[in-house]
């Protein structure tokens, strides 16, 4: 399979911030990226940063840039794109990038990484995600649905706060929350077992957390379902440099930033991997 | 920062009889050229950011590397434990070299043996290769056979170089660690062993523990401090060791900008590193040699002396 990547400029650049709201539990901010390749691929992540005030926050933190899976990309007229990132405050930097409003800097690097790749021959792609999850998988759909694929999703959140990023889905898609405040009661895995075994052949796009990942590597391996995973680890970078961001694989250790962040479930042992590196 | 080609000229450097367009080397290990060409493509190399380009250490053996985790982030820091993962010298030479070789600057090669003979093998196969310029001694490891830290201890240092000295024509760097008692004692040792430069520091020892079990977070349980958190404390190490040698001393420890550079050659260094600023932004050695060359045209009165005037105080907040 060639990779799906579209390269990046070789320097960080600032993006304007459009706009920064609250979807629920979470913050979608939206900025213009007119430097930017208009096409990343969904998978692909970037590096984010506030433009001004990155740093000399409670501890001096945040230092290092996040990485973000896209989860919209919508080409500009005169070049580039409008990319929007989902994200929950869980640390300095979430916290400082939750804080944009419009009219604000955002310093990049990206598209990084192999993002999603075609679906199996005589396949049907099927989406899961986990929480944040949801993000690349928003961004894949828009993609499928663009191309008049059929694409059922199956998302899982901890409560009703968070499934509110299911609104941002078109067609149709499955809601499950741990605490059934909002669609069914459970995990994401047990509606993706029943479309595999009753459902038309599939290819699973997952992202999520690393047990629920694991689980559905686990029930895809099980059935010969080829899976694309899209993993997450701590990293500082996100171009290869500084191997902060490995995890294990049946061919040795592999960089989630170049490597990844997307691959093949049959390339791990387990999906339930100690990434995490700098926190949030 | 297309204007770099331009400016490098005004801004060449001779280190060691090599001829770089400017100053600015990256860190070993702070950038894989290879990986980067693969995120940004071939533009990279038209717009490529440093002026001498500095391998990962390869190891006579292929290395896994650490477990992970592997990074923490610290104030205005990172901690690293990344454990030198390569595909040893015999997969290096095959690999990654002839790709190296296409870069637009010359080549250091970082090796690292854990016995003398080790590290003669590596020096001697390396530095036989036409593609590569100059070769760097990463002696921040232990010396199996010691137990000692070599680049911790001035005798160590200066018998490792005096057995692979006569092996290798090329110019030898020594990367001097700051986890020693005395750098400018391990510098001296190294030039008087027959070293061409000191390049310093490398990274601080240092540990974070996981903030729920108080567990070394760290899969390899310590780490390597490196950032602006670390950059007063290379600047004094620099600035000691400028004095106490007089062959070239490459300069780094969190420069983050063209003003911290400039200290860094005010302080005594020939050229300078960029490290971890890297990671925040892959185009940082270019905006560093561009800023630079504007910081030294402003206040090229001052460049000899270690006292940094207040313009470059002002201008030293990191762009992020």
């Amino acid at each position: 399979m060639t990779e799906a990547r579209t390269l990046a400029p070789p320097e960080r650049r600032l993006a304007e911030v459009l706009e920064c709201r609250r979807v629920g539990a979470y913050t979608l901010i939206m900025a213009a990226d007119p430097e930017g390749p208009a096409d990343p691929r969904p998978g692909q992540f970037y590096m984010l940063a506030a433009g001004t005030d990155w740093g000399g926050g409670q501890a001096e933190r945040p230092y290092l840039p996040r990485a973000f899976s896209f989860a919209r990309a919508r080409r500009l007229p005169a070049g580039g794109a409008a990319l929007g990132f989902l994200l929950e405050d869980v640390g300095p930097g979430t916290h400082r990038l939750g804080l944009l409003g419009p009219g604000d800097p955002l310093a990049l690097v990206g598209p990084l990484g192999v993002g999603f790749g075609p679906a199996a021959r005589a396949t049907q792609p099927l989406l899961v995600g986990g929480g944040i999850g949801a993000a690349p998988l928003l961004c894949l759909h828009d993609e499928l649905i663009e191309a008049g694929a059929a694409a059922p999703v199956i998302l899982g959140f901890r409560s009703a706060a968070h499934a509110e990023v299911g609104g941002l889905f078109e067609g149709e898609v499955t809601v499950i929350t741990d605490d059934g405040s909002a669609g069914g009661h459970g995990l994401a895995t047990e509606p993706l077992r029943e479309r595999l075994d009753a459902g038309p052949p599939a290819t699973v796009y997952a992202c999520g957390p690393p047990p629920m990942l694991e689980a559905v590597r686990a029930l895809c391996a099980q059935r010969g379902v080829p899976a694309q995973l899209a993993l997450e680890s701590g990293m500082a970078c996100g171009f290869g440099a500084c191997f902060g961001c490995v995890v294990p694989t049946r061919e040795g250790y592999i960089r989630v930033c170049v490597d990844g962040p997307v691959v093949e479930g049959a390339l791990l042992e387990t999906a339930l991997v100690a990434g995490g590196g700098h926190q949030g | 920062m297309k204007g770099r080609q331009a400016s490098g000229t005004e801004q060449a450097v001779d280190l060691c009889g090599v001829s770089l367009r400017g100053p600015v080397l990256n860190g070993s290990g702070t950038f894989d050229a290879i990986a980067a060409r693969r995120a940004f493509g071939d533009v990279l190399l038209e717009r490529f950011p440093f002026d001498l380009f500095v391998s990962k250490t390869v190891t006579l053996e292929p290395r896994a590397g650490n477990p992970p985790p592997r990074l923490w982030e610290t104030p205005a820091g990172l901690l690293n434990s990344i454990g030198l993962p390569n595909k040893g010298l015999d997969g290096f030479l095959a690999a990654d070299l002839p790709q190296l070789a296409e870069l637009p600057v010359p080549l250091c090669v970082s090796v690292m043996g854990f016995t003398r003979d080790e590290l003669a093998v590596l020096v001697e196969r390396v530095g036989a290769r036409a593609e590569v310029s100059l070769i760097e001694l990463n002696v921040s490891c232990p010396n199996v056979e010691t137990g000692l830290i070599m680049g911790a201890d001035p005798g160590e240092t200066a018998r490792a170089v005096e057995r692979v000295r006569p092996l290798c024509p090329k110019p030898l760097v020594v990367k001097l660690t700051p986890n020693a008692g005395d750098p400018g004692a391990v510098a001296t040792a190294a030039e008087e062993a027959g070293a061409d430069a000191v390049s310093l520091v490398n990274t601080l020892r240092g540990m974070a523990l996981h903030p729920r079990t108080r567990r070394p977070w760290l899969g390899g349980g310590s780490g390597g401090l490196s950032g602006p958190a670390i950059r007063a404390v290379a600047l004094g190490q620099v600035a000691s060791v400028a004095r106490s040698v007089s062959i070239p001393v490459i300069g780094m420890g969190g420069i983050a900008s063209g003003a911290d550079a400039a200290e860094f050659m005010a302080a005594g260094a020939a050229a300078i590193a960029v490290g971890t600023e890297s990671f925040r932004d892959p185009g940082a050695g270019h905006r560093i040699g561009d800023e630079l060359a504007g910081a030294r045209g402003v206040t090229s009165g001052v460049t000899s002396s270690v006292q940094p005037s207040p313009d470059h105080r002002s201008g030293g907040a990191p762009a992020a």
